[in-house]
């Protein structure tokens, strides 16, 4: 568990795992955490300690990530306040039970759902915005009402400590918890019981999750990545796409961001006026020795950087490097390296690349790339570049992924309204805005009937003409009732 | 399945953005045994209606049903793209080595682990519809019309759903100690009317499904202590499988009766004090995928729903909740995950995708590098939908967002 204290610190094993969540269920079961009031004081704690340490919050990304301070305050703080306060201004209305049309069929009925909270939720959250995507999930499970647990990646050790620190002094830390660590712990926390888990990271690791859900059956939503293809038409405001491409690659954690842009893929006839466009646009934004640039994150570990390095290593793949690929293992550092067709069989297309590696692939069709896109993993996001109706109808009719963003790039998550989540390999289940709230709670559906009228004919002793009217009855038929009423 | 517009903030106009639901491809359906029929075709329903690839995979338990599935479906439906494979336990587990878009499992909670912890492999999203202890509250009806609408509907939705083998059949009841003994009574007297002196030839209510079944049943009722609680039925016929609707007053609460589904016709009644003490007694245990009460008093009814969690929660009746299709049918907890019926079958086996429009007009110069602290001070006005602060500041009349 995080910092050294003078006291002995306890190993946080199986044993402190299940204690912690009986505490928490304890806390739960007391009903505090359901009160609008205890929500809200939550959120607002969140909001306030996010403005009073907001440079704390800066040093600690740039610990981590090097992550220059705009890129941190518009990607990260900037969009976890927007969500807490779209959160707390939603909250009360969605906490309102939804009144719900009855049929005739259950005639005289009325019913309605009303939302309540799981229980004890698990939240573990990556590294690569380790600060957002840890308290994110927290605001949608807290304003469901439910008590929670956050497990915050080790591999950004400043923001997971300052997490720690920051809940534990300005929350409720009988009902909101961080718990730090790596394997054991993360491991520890798996074997309890939880009423959802909440996962963002990688595919390998999401199976591990998904499997000790199964143990208990607990519902899992899944956060995951993929190859977010970009297709590039040729009939585009070139200057603009190239910077919005720039934005949306290196822009974004330098390349380690779920929807960042993996790969482009564009006609032969228009790539070379494609890359000129980025080469242009690249200098312009990180001057001409971009491993000097302090507007650049850097790799986040050696782990990665040596999985990166390698991806380039590869004759076939490094020869066909046009631009960039200048690495600097002390500072952990790449620079931002374009690649023209490499090999469909090569690592760099065939794994998430998640790093300032961004290979160009021509075709000589973009629509057939979409029908031959259907067949590969699904990804969290797909990017299309044109102005034309037809080739946007297409690619939506086509393309499957989390979602879809056209002639922009990693944009659609900062809209509350659209559910941000994955399919298939990208994931399962999605938040943001009301997303996140619906996604921690159940909604249950409440039925209430009287105990006036009755249909003598829903019992035994069955008989045909009990038959008759009940088929009447769940048609929802009036005139087959009378029908089957009067004996016909 | 037509698309849903989305709104958004005037800083990102012009753009559009909507939701378009897409099938998520090849689905597994695996019905259980009690409602063979329904528990197949109403997944299938929503599957098909998404627009998915299905293949159903019904109870080895119920086999005849399960036969006229596979005789009549390819027969009807598109073959190509709609299957059913019977089979048992190993059939279903080649099934499950395989990559599905989707798996929805009806059935024991023990099989819905198997089946979630194969889906994990290929991270297949599940949907699980699991059972529990459902239990039904008899608050102490003054009124002889309520009580004897209420304990029909309580007798229809314990005996007259397959024997009592239904997730959303009542397991138990919970009642006050006084009133007790009036129930137990007009339980006797209704039970005359709808089963007849002989209830297996009579034929108006189901017999339990194997020989298995048949001797978990009994054994629940071998402990003495159990068997002494009978008041009404308790006799068994192994040849016909058939056991009388047995009703029980007060069985130990530590005996395997009041702590596994019963799942059969056996209905014990746990008397209480006070009926509000119902709510603790639920509250202690798993939840369950329905709640039954028979009540007026709106403050009872009110904590219930409050404090206790279940997949549903069906005042004064029983069972019709299914019927209800613009209700949401699922488990929360032990009870399941994920929900179905009516538009909620659509949606489960949906994709939806999210779609953003922008375009090449404006755009935001300020969010790429170089960063400077100018570029920061108009990004801060931006985020907060602070349109004056930007105005101002691109003016030079505003320095810095305070």
């Amino acid at each position: 568990m995080g910092s050294k204290d003078a006291k002995k610190e306890e190993a946080f094993d199986a044993e402190a795992a299940r204690s912690l969540v009986n505490d928490l269920r304890g806390r739960f079961a007391s009903g505090k955490t359901k009160s609008c009031e205890w929500r809200v004081s939550q959120l607002k704690a969140m909001l306030k300690f996010t403005n009073e340490h907001e440079k704390d919050i800066i040093d600690a990304l740039r610990s981590d990530l090097s992550k220059p301070m705009v890129e941190s305050f518009i990607t990260e703080i900037a969009m976890l306040k927007a969500s807490c306060e779209f959160t707390l201004k939603g909250l009360k209305r969605w906490m309102m039970p939804e009144k719900v049309k009855t049929s005739i069929t259950t005639f005289p009925s009325s019913a309605e759902i009303v939302p309540e909270p799981l229980g004890v939720v698990l939240v573990i959250s990556a590294w690569n915005y380790p600060f957002l995507l840890a308290l994110d999930p927290v605001i949608g499970a807290i304003a469901a009402g439910n008590a929670v647990v956050l497990k915050p990646s080790e591999i950004a050790p400043a923001t997971s400590s300052l997490l720690a620190k920051l809940v534990g002094e300005y929350m409720d830390s009988s009902a909101v918890k961080v718990v730090e660590g790596a394997i054991p712990e993360t491991s520890a926390l798996l074997e309890q019981k939880w009423d959802k888990i909440f996962y963002t990271g990688n595919g390998k690791v999401g199976r591990i999750v998904l499997a000790a859900a199964a143990r208990f059956l607990t519902p899992v939503a899944l956060e995951l990545g993929g190859k977010c293809p970009v297709f590039v038409d040729s009939d585009v405001n070139v200057k603009v796409m190239a910077r919005r491409v720039i934005a949306g690659k290196w822009g974004l954690n330098n390349g380690q961001a779920c929807v960042s842009a993996d790969h482009i893929i564009t006609t032969k006839d228009f790539a070379p006026k494609l890359i000129d466009a980025l080469k242009v646009e690249l200098e312009k934004f990180y001057g001409n020795d971009p491993l000097k640039s302090e507007d650049l994150s850097r790799i986040v570990n050696s782990n990665h950087f040596a999985r990166l390095a390698k991806l380039l290593d590869d004759d076939k793949v490094s020869g066909k490097i046009v631009l960039g690929g200048q690495i600097e293992s002390k500072d952990l550092k790449i620079a931002p390296t374009i690649l023209l067709d490499v090999p469909e069989d090569s690592l760099i297309m065939n794994e998430e690349i998640f790093g300032p590696l961004l290979p160009v692939i021509t075709v000589d069709r973009l629509e057939d790339s979409f029908r031959s896109y259907n067949l590969k993993e699904k990804p969290l996001a797909a990017y299309l570049f044109t102005n034309k109706k037809k080739l946007k109808e297409e690619f939506v009719r086509n393309v499957s992924a989390g979602g879809l963003l056209i002639n922009d790039i990693g944009l659609h998550l900062a809209n509350p309204h659209l559910p941000f989540g994955g399919v298939g390999e990208s994931g399962m289940g999605s938040y943001h805005g009301k997303f996140s709230f619906d996604t921690f709670s159940h909604k249950k559906p409440v039925l209430y009937r009287s105990f006036g009228g009755d249909a003598s004919a829903r019992y035994p002793p069955y008989a045909p003409w009990k038959l008759k009217l009940l088929k009447a009855l769940l048609d929802g038929s009036i005139f087959g009732i009378i029908r089957a009423l009067l004996g016909w | 399945m037509s698309s849903k517009s989305v709104k958004l903030p005037i800083i990102a106009f012009p753009s559009t953005a909507e939701l378009v639901p897409e099938p998520v491809g090849l689905v597994l359906v695996i019905s259980s045994w009690n409602f063979p029929f329904g528990l197949s075709l109403e997944p299938l329903i929503g599957a098909i209606a998404a627009g998915n690839v299905v293949v159903i995979k019904p109870s080895e338990l119920a086999p005849a049903s399960a036969a006229v599935l596979a005789e009549t479906i390819p027969s009807y439906l598109d073959n190509k793209a709609i299957k059913v494979i019977q089979g048992g336990p190993s059939v279903c587990q080649q099934l499950l080595q395989l990559k599905w878009d989707k798996i929805f499992f009806t059935g024991s909670a023990e099989v819905g682990r198997t089946v979630m912890a194969a889906a994990a492999k290929h991270l297949t999203p599940v949907i699980m519809e699991l059972g529990g202890k459902c239990p039904a509250i008899v608050d102490s009806l003054s009124s002889s019309w309520d009580r004897q609408m209420a304990m029909k509907r309580i007798i229809g939705g314990k005996f007259g759903t397959c024997a009592g083998q239904a997730c959303i059949g009542i397991d138990y009841i919970l009642t006050e100690k006084k009133f007790a003994p009036i129930l137990v009574e007009q339980i006797k007297v209704l039970m005359k009317n709808i089963f007849g002196e002989n209830p297996v030839e009579a034929k108006s209510m189901a017999r339990i499904v194997n020989k298995h079944h048949f001797l978990r049943l009994k054994q629940l009722l071998d402990d003495p202590l159990v068997k002494s609680s009978i008041v009404v039925g308790g006799s068994l016929d192994e040849n016909h499988l058939f056991i009388e609707p047995t009703v029980l007053v007060d069985p130990p609460l530590n005996a395997p009766i009041m702590k596994e589904e019963i799942f059969g016709p056996l209905l014990p009644i746990i008397t209480l004090d006070i009926i509000e003490e119902s709510i603790d007694f639920i509250k202690d245990r798993p939840k369950p995928l329905t709640i039954y009460a028979f009540t007026k008093n709106r403050r009872l009814r009110q904590r219930l729903i409050s404090e206790t969690s279940s997949g549903s929660v069906t005042f004064n009746d029983t069972i019709v909740q299914y019927a209800a299709d613009t209700m949401p049918f699922g488990g929360v907890g032990e009870s399941g995950f994920g929900r179905y019926h009516g538009k909620f079958s659509f949606d489960a086996f949906t994709h939806e995708k999210a779609i953003a429009n922008r375009n090449f007009l404006t755009d935001f110069w300020f969010r790429l590098p170089p960063w400077s602290d100018y570029k920061l001070q108009l990004f801060k006005s931006v985020y907060r939908f602070d349109y004056l602060s930007l105005l101002l500041i691109t003016l030079g009349l505003k320095k810095s967002w305070s």
